[in-house]
């Protein structure tokens, strides 16, 4: 069977460590990565691999759409530059998966509401931020056993993995991360906190979910909807772990986790990377799917 | 020493820095009480804030019996000559909540980032500048970077559009050497109209010590808080810094005994606790831990059975930063778990 072929837009940490997994899907195949500084070294990574680069942004990319069936593209850009990208993709045709967090697009936490999305043809997706794929899980798992007033997640991640792009779009993070929580988690009001760390050596990924329920927690029910989440996400993301709770104080359940990624780009200790790329993945790989299977039926629209 | 003739500005924390021993709930009374004994006594500008800033009201670091609006909107409108500044942690806070503390009529936006990692302030410095507010750079935990890297980092935020730039000595670590390195690499590298403030704690009682360091190689802007009421062993004494500055001749404009009647009249009485430098306090300044993790500590430790010194050392020597309290009830249990195992 054919995969479909994809587009890599963003040459930062995230672009490239997406491109090393979008490598081994059985139903991608990255053709093209996009970058605008020539010298990047994500730009140079990508050239080893076989793909196609330019260092012109989307407009370098735009005319190649055609000649390579381009479908999908990855924007790994930032929340400033995305929606822009996104215009002209769309006029084109290809869907993209938003990993910035402009969030225009519906958005995607694979382990909680994949299937939410199947069959909707939606031609830009948001994946939230990689604060909000580590611990929108765990606020879903809080919220199918019991109404949570309130969530609150603390990220915090090594200097060395948050590149540019992140650090200019810090607001952006917290309020698209807090959405998130909301809209996808359950919870009735979010609130997201991140901290960068520039320790050395970095530390691994660490985020702590705080949900004050609304009533007595149920705490052999939380624990179990827990765990489960836990295996679910750790189906695309290994190294996601658990390391304290869910310690429960009154209403409030707090949950410690850890989030190591597979060293693809940056070593183990960026998971911030991982959970957010591996989940772009997972929901590229299921418009792949459907694009193979004729169901999804992409248009090109003006707007 | 000789500083006589230096004209520097104080600005006093007891409602922002001090909000941390006080767990976030201070009254309204107290709030407008102190702000206005500290405008009487000349103090020119006052911090009010939740402790960790504006938009701080969290499960991490604590929900204040106030918001922020309500406090900057009680405060405010009575103060006659001195203004007022919030303080907001890219992170934390957003470019949102500095425009509320704009339409509340705040006159200075303090944009604090841990030491090496000016570059999230961008935007929160530019809207701020933007806005026409006296926008300052705020450095924490300048312990952890040497004295050029900090410089660098104050330049960025400089480039931004801050017009002041702190050395914050978030642990009270420093000694005055450090300051005096830290403070004259700042000046050597900013533009002359660029003033430099230095934030002290008290952790190991170089509060005014370290601010005189500052003043000495430059800085303009001195931080402290009416009875030391801050996190860990409190702020510099602004009191006894403003008396000791009046007998060194450094001019700061503030009555030496009004100063003194608001601490010991409206502020100590408000304590839960004495600020003091207890065993807790001392291993801050020692360890280089940020301040506000003292109360979280003690409560940690007296839930999991594990002294809460210990907690502090390790913190330091897992060069944590400002901001991860989450991280103490997650050390707690790890280490109340060893303990066992053992």
């Amino acid at each position: 069977m054919e995969k479909i072929k994809a587009a890599l837009i963003g040459s930062g940490n995230i672009g490239t460590d997406l491109m090393y997994k979008a490598l081994r899907s059985r139903w991608i195949e990255p053709k093209w990565m996009v970058g605008i500084d020539p010298d990047s070294d994500g730009l140079a990574k990508a050239r080893e691999k076989g793909l196609s680069t330019t260092a012109g942004g989307v407009d370098g990319l735009l005319p190649h759409l055609k000649r390579d069936g381009i479908r999908i593209a990855f924007d790994a850009t930032s929340a400033y530059v995305h929606p822009e990208n996104a215009r002209k993709l769309a006029a084109q045709g290809v869907v993209v998966i938003d990993l910035t967090p402009a969030a225009i697009g519906p958005y995607c936490v694979p382990s909680v509401n994949l299937a939410e999305h199947v069959g909707k043809r939606e031609m830009n997706v948001n994946m939230v931020s990689c604060g909000g794929q580590a611990t929108i899980p765990i606020v879903a798992a809080v919220a199918r056993v019991q109404p949570v007033a309130y969530a609150e997640i603390v990220a915090t991640v090594s200097s060395r993995s948050a590149g540019p792009g992140t650090r200019k779009n810090i607001d952006e993070f917290t309020r698209t991360t807090a959405s998130g929580i909301e809209k996808v988690g359950g919870a009735k009001r979010g609130k997201a906190i991140i901290i960068l760390n520039p320790a050395e050596p970095p530390l691994i990924m660490r985020d702590t979910v705080h949900c004050l329920t609304e009533g007595e927690p149920d705490q052999a029910r939380i624990r179990a909807s827990i765990e489960a989440m836990i295996a679910e996400v750790q189906k695309y993301v290994p190294g996601y772990t658990l390391k304290n709770g869910p310690v429960f104080d009154g209403k409030r359940v707090s949950t410690y986790l850890e989030v190591a990624g597979l060293g693809d780009y940056l070593p183990r200790y960026a998971g911030n990377l991982d959970i957010m790329t591996a989940a772009a993945l997972r929901t590229g790989e299921l418009i792949a799917e459907e694009m193979s299977a004729g169901t999804f039926n992409a248009t090109a629209r003006a707007s | 020493m000789n500083l006589k003739g230096r004209k520097i500005t104080l600005h006093d924390m007891c409602l922002r820095d001090g909000m941390h021993p006080k767990r976030h709930q201070i009254s309204i009374k107290q709030m407008v009480d102190v702000a206005t004994g500290l405008d009487a006594a000349g103090v020119p500008l006052i911090e009010v804030t939740h402790g960790d800033g504006l938009g701080g009201a969290s499960v991490n670091y604590g929900f204040p019996a106030h918001t922020d609006e309500e406090y900057l909107r009680a405060v405010i409108p009575k103060l006659k000559r001195a203004k007022v500044s919030a303080l907001l942690l890219p992170g934390i806070g957003t470019v949102e909540h500095l425009k509320l503390a704009h339409d509340c009529g705040v006159g200075t936006v303090r944009v604090a980032t841990h030491c090496t990692e000016a570059d999230v302030s961008e935007q929160h410095i530019s809207n701020s500048r933007k806005l026409g507010l006296d926008t300052v750079g705020f450095l924490m935990m300048a312990h952890m970077i040497e004295p050029e890297g900090l410089a660098q980092q104050g330049k960025l935020m400089e480039s931004y559009g801050a017009n002041c730039i702190y050395c914050t000595d978030s642990a009270g670590y420093m000694l005055p050497a450090d300051v005096t390195a830290r403070i004259g690499a700042l000046k050597a590298v900013l533009k002359p109209e660029t003033e430099i403030g230095f934030h002290g704690h008290h952790n190991m009682a170089m509060g005014i010590a370290n601010s005189l360091a500052a003043v000495e190689a430059g800085a303009k802007r001195i931080d402290g808080s009416a009875a030391g009421l801050g996190a860990g062993a409190g702020n510099t004494p602004l009191e006894v810094f403003n008396a000791v500055c009046a007998r060194m001749g450094i001019e700061t404009g503030v009555d030496v005994f009004k100063l003194m009647d608001v601490a010991e009249d409206l502020v100590v009485p408000m304590m839960d606790e004495p600020i003091r430098i207890d065993r807790d306090s001392l291993i801050l300044g020692y360890a280089g831990v940020y301040s506000s993790f003292l109360l979280f500590a003690k409560r940690a430790g007296a839930k999991y059975g594990v002294p809460s010194s210990d907690i502090l050392v390790e913190l330091g020597r897992m060069k944590t930063v400002g901001g991860q309290e989450d991280m103490i009830e997650d050390l707690a249990l790890n280490m109340s778990r060893d303990r066992k195992r053992a």
